[in-house]
């Protein structure tokens, strides 16, 4: 069995992706990355401060995209158009680099997909020739018809952005996972290792966390544990699991040669 | 000849003097040089334009860089 993740042609090591969002400078993000071995991070795009900080660090500086496989995503974006825009000026900041990632929200509050649109700039910027890895709600169906459009991963979440929520809804994240061909990684939601755990033990291809790491008391030992989590979860996936046997007991140890029974 | 050309920059009112590259633009605004991207009234302008693209009255312009985000 495939033991790398391999999206849009190519291969990585690491299952694990991570946002660089919320740390306390450009050192932790730097440590907690490397701590958790990721080598795709996603970053978002905004407007550069005009006349101040001129000298401020650049986070691209900090984590170089010859190193990293660099992800921009649309975070922020509520319409299709928005998306697409944003996503034009990353590839033209990242000289051509054409793997992205798809967010388009529905509301502030719970920043939810709107699928509609999600669906609708996935089909632009699929023919515009990017390589699209789509945020998503759980929903099979919508998973199918952005594999169907040309997406090169589908990434549904497993609760809300930033809610540490883990996993709500194991059941559809297994329909999805059974029924896509393209990649499915878990983003959002993961709250601690066990949920990445239980994400790879379903049979997700990866996982993608931002607020989890970043959040962690001690981010760069979160990082760490997260590696740690997605690799356990992975070889547990590919171990196969025991059946669950709910009624019936089974002992490990010898049923026999007992001192007791003297007979 | 020069002429005050008034942009909106990032979502604010600007006036710079015509005329005025992408790069001296940049220039102006010690952005030179740095990993950014420029769009001009929701158009990419190409990095390899800086030189020889000119700003006009009017114009729409952001430029944007990579933040920290999930």
């Amino acid at each position: 069995m495939e033991s790398k993740l391999v999206v849009a042609g190519k291969a990585y090591e690491s299952r694990l992706l991570v946002g660089t969002g919320k740390y306390r400078d450009f050192d932790e993000t730097r440590r907690a990355i490397d701590a958790s071995g990721a080598q795709i991070v996603t970053v978002a795009i905004r407007r550069t401060n005009i006349g101040q900080n001129a000298g401020e660090p650049n986070l691209l500086d900090a984590l170089p995209p010859s190193r990293f496989t660099i992800l921009p995503n649309t975070a922020g974006c509520y319409t299709a158009q928005d998306a697409v825009r944003t996503l034009r000026l990353a590839r033209e900041l990242l000289d051509g680099h054409s793997l992205v990632k798809l967010e388009v929200l529905g509301d502030a509050e719970s920043l939810y997909p709107n699928m509609p649109e999600t669906l609708a700039a996935a089909k632009t910027l699929v023919a515009e020739g990017f390589e699209v890895m789509a945020y998503c709600s759980d929903d099979p169906i919508m998973a199918k018809q952005l594999e169907e459009l040309g997406c090169v991963a589908v990434m549904p979440l497993a609760s809300l952005i930033g809610s540490g929520m883990g996993i709500l809804n194991p059941w559809n994240l297994q329909i999805i996972i059974d029924r896509v061909k393209v990649p499915v990684l878990v983003d959002a939601g993961i709250g601690t290792a066990s949920d990445a755990a239980i994400a790879m033990e379903l049979g997700c291809d990866g996982v993608l966390m931002n607020t989890a790491i970043a959040k962690a008391k001690d981010p760069v030992r979160m990082a760490h544990a997260m590696k740690l989590a997605v690799e356990a979860g992975r070889e547990a996936f590919l171990a196969g699991r025991m059946a669950k046997k709910p009624y019936e007991a089974s002992p490990s140890s010898p049923e026999t040669g007992l001192i007791q029974k003297s007979a | 000849m020069s002429a005050p050309i008034r942009i909106t920059l990032n979502g604010a009112p600007k006036e710079f003097t015509a005329p005025l590259t992408f790069a001296q633009l940049l220039e102006e605004l010690a952005l030179a040089g740095r990993r950014l991207a420029v769009e001009r009234n929701g158009e990419i302008v190409p990095r390899s334009r800086f030189g020889e693209s000119r700003l006009a009255d009017g114009d729409r312009i952001e430029v944007v860089v990579a933040v920290g985000g999930g």
